[in-house]
């Protein structure tokens, strides 16, 4: 065994004569095929930060460790907004911006022109992809409210009951509504299918409807569950003593008290929905129903290499929920939390 | 919490309908719900797993039981078993790197530097955007001949010609594991935020005098502390990964060389392009089958031992004390 202070000299040493070969190494321009692959240089350079971390005072250390935590903050910032950044840039170029070589990493002229072809039409006619954008994103919209009004007038109802009562089945009831989320879509989307086909629901925004519940409804119950049972019962029965009947009391007490879930709930659904693309995929094949992740898959694959066209559509079908995401962000994260530490 | 029971004694002078609304009020606030999850979801699933039996004439929906053909034929299929293979595979790859990325940059973001908020608040981008816009875009960047991928390395001289990222087996399935990543990461960073913001700060103080690097910390008390959440998000997250459909539709469409035809896209196109329903529901069975025998051993595992409410492992000198939730 050496001691402390021996292995400290030790890997002072080798610190040192890192130092020197990294330094060469950079000073020969970096030249990897020249010194050996690059994969040893990395591991070189983890070396020699993993041991020059020893050799500092406690003062720099700190200093570093800022400086470290910065440039980690950093690159966490450039990876989750370059790629999103670039589809916006994208979305105000034209077609021969992204298809320079080499490429232009910012449009020469930036133009909404795109924005306005693809809700307005252009010159005063609505073109293709513009009339199918818009109908698409008319669908999705009254796919998604419709959804979750249903699923929020139905869910409130079950999930006071399973929070405010006891009775035959409530925790087989409850389990049985969890459980079935842990079905894969796989799973329904075969049955539904030669259903709805029989019955003429295919390609129809009811089909769709009834097939979003199946993921919306069961997800709402068990949220606001957790949330009403956060919520007193005195509250309640002060305002049945006062001669509120128990839904009058639901309405007037339970409801105002439990906005700020319900409001994180509702955003959640709404996402949920708005996102949805496996069923809509399959279930749709006109205009009478097509969301708009549908309509959005046919922008990047039917018009060709047309990034223009699907970024800006991109951009647009992405405003609903990530402006919603965004404002209501307090509300989804004790609403996510909440979701995940209770299921 | 104040349970009512949902028997109330009847009053006199009711009518025995509303005495019996009186009675079976919570079965009736419940009854509309209850008929939905029966009709779009515990009847489907049945009536799937029938199917699976079966040989299912699509013209009029008439069934010929076939007994475990449909089982047999799935597994001697080639391209089922190399795509359950894969779709294992890329779930086991993008879990653990979602988790492991998730937890640690949740860690940077729980320490005070300026532009947190925002930061924390960006992460709800990527989670909130759609997913078929996410593929949409990781194609384009990936994209041969006009991707920004392919142009940066080529500006930096990284790369001496552009790459034909999803035209090889290899590069093709890394580039789904990247775009999968970007999406779902942020939804593990929020809830390891969110689950870190629990943990009460006398744990790490204690755990300082007793001589703990935060490094010791990190798996002493952390990771213990955010048990519960990392089971459940290990949970969805798998269950959601091997259903990933709209990454592979868009950007690859299960290619090259079926390399990321992943187990969703071969059960839609064996049961809406072939017709061929039993067997796609069988595979679709089998999906769930993997799901369910995941989540047992996420629970065996994490289960081991001790309970995993939130208890601390007491251990070597470090006795947190135990948190009420």
């Amino acid at each position: 065994m050496t001691s402390p202070t021996r292995t400290r000299q030790i890997g002072r040493l080798v610190w040192y004569i890192l130092s020197v070969l990294l330094a060469a190494w950079i000073a020969s321009g970096l030249a990897w095929q020249a010194l050996g692959p690059w994969y040893l240089f990395a591991a070189l350079v983890v070396a020699w930060v993993v041991l020059g971390w020893h050799q500092t005072s406690r003062k720099l250390r700190k200093r570093l460790r800022r400086v470290v935590l910065y440039g980690l903050a950093s690159l966490i910032l450039v990876w989750t907004i370059a790629p999103f950044a670039w589809l916006v840039i994208a979305s105000v170029s034209t077609k021969a911006d992204l298809i320079a070589k080499p490429l232009r990493w910012l449009p020469a002229k930036p133009t909404l022109q795109n924005y306005r072809d693809m809700l307005f039409g252009t010159a005063g006619r609505t073109t293709d992809a513009a009339s199918q954008f818009m109908g698409a994103f008319t669908n999705s919209l009254i796919i998604t409210i419709t959804v979750v009004i249903i699923a929020l007038m139905v869910g409130l109802l079950a999930s006071y009951a399973y929070s405010r009562f006891r009775f035959r089945g409530h925790s087989g009831l409850l389990n049985l509504t969890l459980f079935t989320q842990m079905i894969p879509a796989v799973v329904l989307i075969i049955p539904l299918y030669i259903v709805f086909r029989q019955v003429g629901l295919l390609d129809t925004k009811a089909g769709l409807i009834i097939t979003y519940l199946s993921f919306v409804l069961p997800y709402l119950v068990w949220i606001l569950k957790g949330y009403i049972d956060g919520i007193p019962t005195d509250l309640e029965e002060a305002a049945m003593i006062d001669g509120c009947g128990r839904l009058g009391a639901f309405v007037r007490v339970v409801l105002p008290v439990a906005a700020t879930g319900l409001a994180a709930t509702v955003i959640f659904a709404f996402i949920l929905a708005w996102n949805e693309f496996f069923f809509a995929m399959n279930f749709t094949q006109t205009l009478a129903s097509k969301t708009l992740p549908v309509v959005l898959t046919e922008f990047s694959s039917k018009f060709g290499p047309n990034f223009v066209l699907a970024a800006t559509a991109g951009v647009l079908a992405s405003l609903p929920p990530v402006l919603v995401a965004l404002i209501f962000q307090k509300y989804i994260i004790t609403g996510l939390s909440a979701g995940a530490l209770k299921g | 919490m104040g349970v009512r029971s949902a028997v109330e004694p009847p009053r006199s002078g009711q009518s025995a309908i509303a005495q019996w609304r009186r009675r079976h009020f919570p079965q009736l606030l419940i009854s509309p719900s209850l008929l939905i999850i029966l009709g779009v979801l515990i009847i489907p699933i049945i009536y799937s797993l029938v199917v699976s039996f079966a040989w299912l004439n699509p013209a009029d929906r008439s069934l010929d039981f076939v007994g475990l053909d449909n089982y047999q034929a799935m597994l001697t299929d080639q391209s089922y078993r190399k795509s359950m293979a894969l779709t294992v595979l890329f779930t086991v790859i993008t879990v653990i790197l979602e988790m492991t990325l998730g937890i640690a940059i949740a860690m940077v973001l729980n320490r005070p530097f300026k532009g947190r908020g925002f930061l924390r608040g960006l992460m709800i981008l990527p989670w909130a955007l759609p997913g078929v816009v996410n593929a949409i875009l990781w194609k384009w960047i990936f994209n041969a001949n006009y991707g920004p991928l392919n142009a940066a390395l080529f500006q930096l001289g990284v790369i001496d010609q552009y790459k034909v990222w999803l035209g090889e087996p290899v590069s093709a399935f890394g580039a789904i594991v990247i775009a999968s990543l970007w999406k779902e990461t942020p939804y593990v960073i929020l809830l390891t935020i969110a689950a870190l913001a629990t943990i009460p700060k006398d744990l790490y103080e204690s755990a300082e005098i007793d001589g703990a690097g935060p490094w010791k910390a990190f798996w002493r008390i952390t990771l213990p502390m955010i048990r519960p959440v990392v089971l459940v998000l290990l949970i969805t997250k798998t269950i959601w990964t091997v259903q990933t459909y709209d990454l592979i539709y868009i950007m690859t469409a299960g290619g090259p060389q079926n390399a990321t035809q992943f187990i969703t896209l071969l059960v839609q196109r064996t049961a809406f392009k072939y017709q061929n329903f039993g067997t796609a529901a069988a595979m679709s069975y089998s999906v769930s089958m993997l799901c369910f025998f995941l989540t047992y051993l996420y629970i065996k595992v994490f289960m081991r031992g001790d309970d995993w409410s939130g208890k601390v492992k007491q251990s070597k000198g470090l006795r947190p004390k135990p948190v009420r939730r």
